[in-house]
């Protein structure tokens, strides 16, 4: 008996419609959040994460309705992020049933936002999303920065000295991103992820990368995540929820089946 | 009518519970109105009562005496099935050690204990606090709530600090992070439990479907 490590699909949402990977979908259903979410939580996944790059005022009223949808259909851990900037956002999207927010930029721009947030509303409603990026050199101690505006603009923030500081403030997980990976399918940054979880004490969602099982069992094994995110492996339809717990049940890896 | 009140008093996301609840509504043959309110009068009504809870144990002790929540479960427990939930549940023990220690409201007997900030497995590895994620629940007792709920299920749980008790005969369900730990209990008609039925899917909506049609016994 023992905690599950979790497998968290996650859907990149524009003007309330899946946008990651969806060229590589069957078009008549395969762009809407709410059918995903579904398919997925019918297959197992043990959290969806939901994710708005909508950049529009109007697109954000989307959203709430999308998650609003999401959440009276899907009864599994939800958790919203994407242009979070705001105590009212954060109320908005709580309201509309997302059980937790992820805050990225906003907590780079006004870490104590981080704070009042957790205050607030709790810090297991609070996840602090980080964009890494490696900066030292092949021959140095490795080095991590973090990255916002979706890995283009560089902030001179250490990764490691950044988690630490936004688990003090109330975090109540990391949802860690690796900047080098992401989209390339050539599996997570394991150091970055094992150096950030033994930094912290509160979970840590690994992502950036996943291409294939193998790379989900690393993470945990190697990269010591608690739980693994991926997007287009799943949307792909390459390898179904099912599918990746079998595979990381079979590496000896405690899953919810 | 089959009349739920959704205890309200200010702490944390009660649109979760509620709207698992009108699913599970919607899947049996009977109608079923859910309420989310601090309204004695209402809850008073209410056929059924879920006295929920979030985030630290002072600040909702701090609104839970501020609004008379204390008098309103009490009432509750007197007459009708009660559902506490996560840190409604923790509410309902004697004390806390959170937030340096809190007096909570001494309905059932046990305290709340923190899950140390050096816990580890039985091999050694170290466990992040907060326990968070789907652990499995060994059904100690049987109990109506647990009906069509597989044995050693896993639910969603999210917390820092459990409950410990002496009255064995109170435990319903336990689960295992580090030590043992109590993961239901219940007492005549009141059933509490430290994870999130509203959000472990099947096993989680059954449970609520069974506290719908409980009548309070045993």
């Amino acid at each position: 008996m023992a905690l599950a490590k979790r497998i968290i699909p996650c859907l990149d949402c524009e003007n309330g419609r899946v946008v990651k990977g969806v060229k590589f979908l069957d078009i008549r259903d395969a762009g809407d959040p709410v059918e995903v979410s579904k398919r997925y939580c019918d297959a197992g996944a043990d959290e969806i994460t939901f994710l708005d790059i909508t950049a529009s005022h109007e697109g954000r009223e989307t959203t709430v309705h999308t998650v609003e949808a999401i959440a009276s259909q899907v009864f599994i851990p939800l958790t919203v992020g994407g242009g979070i900037r705001t105590l009212e956002d954060i109320r908005t999207m709580l309201n509309a049933g997302a059980d937790k927010i992820g805050i990225n930029t906003a907590a780079v721009v006004n870490p104590e936002f981080v704070r009042e947030a957790a205050e607030r509303f709790g810090s297991q409603c609070i996840v602090v999303a980080v964009d890494a990026k490696r900066v030292s050199i092949d021959d140095e101690l490795p080095k991590w920065e973090i990255f916002t505006h979706g890995g283009r603009k560089p902030t001179g923030i250490d990764a490691i000295e950044w988690v630490k500081r936004m688990v003090s403030f109330g975090a109540g997980e990391i949802l860690l991103t690796s900047m080098d990976r992401d989209g390339t399918k050539s599996g997570f940054d394991l150091e970055l992820n094992r150096e950030v979880s033994r930094a912290v004490q509160v979970p840590l969602i690994a992502s950036g990368g996943v291409g294939n099982l193998q790379h989900l069992v690393d993470g945990v094994l190697e990269g010591e995540a608690d739980a693994v995110l991926a997007a287009s492996i799943f949307h792909f339809q390459e390898y179904s929820i099912q599918e990746a717990k079998q595979y990381m049940a079979a590496k000896g890896i405690e899953v919810r089946l | 009518m089959n009349k739920i009140a959704v205890i309200d008093y200010g702490m944390g996301n009660l649109h979760s519970v509620a709207k698992a609840l009108e699913h599970v509504g919607r899947e049996l043959d009977e109608q079923v109105e859910v309420v989310v309110t601090a309204d004695a009068n209402v809850i008073a009504g209410a056929d059924r009562v879920i006295f929920p809870g979030v985030g630290a144990i002072r600040d909702c002790m701090a609104e839970i005496l501020r609004l008379d929540v204390g008098q309103i479960v009490k009432d509750a427990i007197q007459t009708k099935p009660v559902l506490a939930i996560c840190v409604g549940m923790q509410a309902l023990m004697n004390t806390s050690e959170e937030n340096g220690g809190v007096k909570c409201l001494g309905f059932l007997d046990g305290e709340v204990r923190y899950f140390g900030d050096d816990l580890r497995d039985g091999d050694g590895l170290r466990l992040k606090v907060p326990h968070m994620g789907w652990n499995q629940v060994s059904q100690t007792i049987d109990h109506p709530l647990w009906k069509d709920v597989p044995d050693n299920s896993r639910f969603y749980f999210v917390h820092s600090y459990y409950v410990r008790t002496q009255h064995q005969g109170m435990v319903t369900g336990v689960s295992r992070y580090g030590n043992d730990f109590v993961a239901t209990l219940a007492d005549n008609n009141i059933f509490a439990v430290q994870f999130h039925p509203e959000k472990s899917q099947t096993v989680g909506l059954t449970l609520l479907r069974n506290f719908l049609l409980w009548d309070g016994t045993v």
